[in-house]
């Protein structure tokens, strides 16, 4: 057991490092989840592909470095101690190419991921639809086969950033008849600038037109944009389930540097000792948080597989980074209530954690059922 | 890399927890807490042939040791089956005794299962009438104790250590023996955490109420998800802190554990119902022991308050 890292991994930390410093934008970009910001953010997707930065982990030929899973968290806790802007292009990165890594053919690798990874193609996620959210299996949203493709017809919901985004991959029933819900299911990439689809901004709990819902009218897609077989888009969904709660969609980088930041202002708040313990929380489930996904990654390194361990991930980083957020406003006591720092924005942010990604709800429900055996309760 | 327990780390904790399943346990620790210790040196004895104690004493001394991350594996095992007796104050004696010209004498004898050593926290010391050598915090050994002051656990019985007696002597790692006492009542709550949990999920599945198991409740379900999060995520800590035995390390592990092994116990009560507001069944084993280990070697908000130090 160790946890010292490899010469090669200390030098790749040292890489990344010196060209953070020397591009991360002295200046925050601003929100991502408006259209201003959403071009900034685009732009930079840009610059970290141009030395390829921007998919550490994936192989060369897409643009990446081919950086093993250890390179990658190195990665992301130099990404975030730099203080790395939100990445735009998150959905497409972590939700849409393992999938494709997985199940996609070589032409539609070739013809997806370079676009993806230089920040071209912006993605967004379509699973939920009005009726659909906890069970997602229930979903309505239709693929009705055609010459040469498909006709996508239905509602699609809470889709993050597809008020800017480019196109969406999502999930479409093909087999109305099918006998379960979660069969005749089929898995495909459309372009949200197609003739069919309308996009309707939604406000956030902040006000930023960030997702958005998405009204389908017989909208063309091709047959070489349906991901795996037809039929099959429920398994290959789920397994992008896991990467979304597991390790990619909150790297510890990400918490190490806000509970850093959160010390450096309770010191400079001249070390309140009625938050002190809140304080150290927060540094301790950063460490937490990392040390568990450091063992994680060293099972995955060893060819063994993580399943239903990922709820136990999810609810942790969405619960904690409510926590730490919280501190932070109390700390800041009266300035607490101003919307346009960087701590109430991420408040505002953090509070959504336990609703996306599958609820924490279904999250325990997962983990109570298959990784401590309880029997299944009354969902169908 | 490779933050995961070798496949030998494994089989020692598996080989352990065999060895505690078969030695009927819980007699050794009622008898414990009624003050015959038979039973329980019979177990010392059968986990030191096992190698627990000479894991925290030096090669020098005949021991193999301190190899912090098998003391870890050990004392997860014994926390999980309730082992009782001064086992913590030992391994953090055999820290503290390690510069001292008494060494020669002890370690060997703590290494080998022969000697029970207790180490005073605060003003009681735990165990002091079965332990063979009693130490102060200061590094003295006491020459007795007063009368026994009971613990909310009936299994760990408490001391005050008496007056004078004179100083080890030599340079004793004063520091080092109690941040070794925080990380293996780290260990030692994780086990109890465990064990709570598991006899806890066994009993939601096999009672029913309302015409199911209760495992089936959600309301359930979401608190006994909740305490293996808890206890998932205390694990790293501790390992982590094995590898570098800094302060904050096993700071954050004792507080993450302790707290986690007391929420599992909190919960188990909870869920089973009255019986489990019982002596009688073993549970209550467990159950007492998690609020005393979370507080005893470093209180919760010490600890924090540790942590913010580094
Ligand atoms: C910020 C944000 C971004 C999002 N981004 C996307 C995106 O990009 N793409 C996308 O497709 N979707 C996205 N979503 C949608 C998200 O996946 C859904 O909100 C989520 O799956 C929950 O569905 P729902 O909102 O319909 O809630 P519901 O399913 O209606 O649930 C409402 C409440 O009831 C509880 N509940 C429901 N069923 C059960 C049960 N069986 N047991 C216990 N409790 C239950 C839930 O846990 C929840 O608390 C996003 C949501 C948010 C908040």
């Amino acid at each position: 057991m160790d946890l010292t890292h490899t010469p090669d991994e200390d030098a790749f930390r040292a890489e990344a490092r010196e060209w953070l410093t020397a591009n991360v934008p002295s200046e925050p970009l601003p929100s991502l989840e408006t259209e201003e910001g959403f071009a900034a953010h685009r732009e930079w997707e840009g610059r970290l592909a141009t030395d390829r930065w921007s998919v550490v982990n994936w192989p060369a030929e897409y643009g990446g470095r081919g950086a093993d899973i250890f390179r990658w968290l190195v990665f992301e806790e130099e990404y975030y101690r730099a203080g790395g802007p939100g990445r735009v292009s998150q959905n497409g990165i972590n939700l849409l190419a393992p999938t494709l890594f997985d199940y996609a053919t070589d032409e539609q690798r070739a013809r997806v991921l370079p676009p993806m990874a230089s920040g071209e193609v912006i993605w967004a996620q379509a699973w939920s639809e009005p009726e659909s959210g906890s069970d997602l299996a229930s979903l309505r949203s239709t693929a009705v086969r055609t010459e040469g493709g498909w006709l996508l017809s239905g509602q699609k919901t809470w889709s993050s950033r597809a008020a800017f985004a480019d196109r969406a991959f999502g999930i479409f029933r093909t087999d109305p008849e099918a006998p379960k819900p979660h069969q005749g299911l089929t898995y495909l990439m459309f372009d949200l600038k197609a003739p069919g689809v309308t996009v309707r901004p939604i406000g956030r709990l902040d006000g930023k037109p960030a997702f958005a819902e998405l009204f389908l009218d017989q909208v063309f897609v091709p047959d070489e944009d349906v991901i795996g077989e037809p039929g099959q888009g429920w398994r290959i969904a789920m397994s992008t389930t896991g990467n979304e709660r597991g390790l990619t969609l909150r790297s510890p980088g990400r918490f190490l540097a806000a509970a850093d930041r959160l010390t450096a202002l309770w010191r400079a708040q001249g070390e309140d000792v009625t938050l002190r313990d809140r304080v150290a929380d927060a540094v301790i489930g950063a460490r937490a948080y990392q040390l568990f996904t450091y063992a994680n990654a060293s099972r995955f390194a060893a060819g063994e597989t993580i399943g239903a361990e990922s709820s136990l991930n999810k609810v942790f980083w969405s619960e904690y980074d409510i926590a730490l957020h919280e501190t932070a406003l109390e700390l800041l006591g009266t300035d607490g209530e101003l919307a346009d720092t960087a701590w109430s924005e991420g408040y505002v942010f953090s509070l959504s954690g336990p609703i996306y990604a599958g609820t924490n709800e279904i999250q325990r429900d997962i983990i109570a059922e298959r990784l401590l055996g309880l029997p299944r309760g009354r969902r169908a | 890399m490779r933050f995961q327990l070798t496949d030998e780390q494994q089989d020692f904790g598996r080989s352990l927890d065999a060895l505690l399943t078969a030695s009927d346990t819980p007699l050794a620790v009622r008898s414990w807490a009624a003050g015959d210790h038979a039973p329980g040196r019979a177990l010392w004895m059968r986990l030191a042939e096992a190698g627990v104690f000479a894991l925290a004493v030096p090669e020098a001394y005949e021991g193999v040791g301190p190899l912090p991350v098998e003391l870890a594996v050990a004392y997860v095992a014994l926390g999980r089956h309730g082992v009782p007796g001064p086992l913590v104050e030992t391994a953090a004696a055999a820290v503290l005794l390690a510069g001292t010209p008494a060494a020669k004498e002890w370690l060997p004898r703590i290494a080998a299962g022969e000697a029970l050593v207790t180490l005073a926290e605060g003003p009681y010391a735990l165990d002091a009438d079965a332990a063979d050598l009693l130490l102060t915090r200061e590094g003295r050994i006491a020459p007795g104790h007063g009368p026994l002051r009971p613990s909310a656990d009936p299994a760990r019985r408490l001391f005050a250590p008496t007056e004078g007696g004179e100083l080890l002597g030599g340079t004793p790692a004063l520091s080092a023996a109690r941040d070794m006492a925080a990380f293996l009542t780290a260990a030692q709550s994780l086990g109890v955490g465990l064990a709570l949990l598991d006899r806890t999920v066994a009993y939601v599945k096999q009672r029913t109420q309302f015409g199911t198991q209760i495992g089936a409740f959600q309301a359930v379900k979401h608190r006994l998800a909740d305490t293996l999060l808890a206890l998932e995520f205390a694990r790293p800590l501790l390992y982590g802190a094995a590898l570098t035995m800094a302060p904050a390390d096993i700071a954050a592990a004792k507080v993450t554990a302790g707290e986690a092994a007391y929420r599992a116990a909190r919960t188990a009560l909870q869920l089973h119902g009255a019986v489990g507001y019982t002596e009688e069944l073993d549970l209550s084993l467990w159950l007492r022991k998690a609020r005393p280990l979370r507080d005893a070697w470093g209180t919760p908000s010490a600890c924090r308050a540790t942590v913010l130090t580094a």
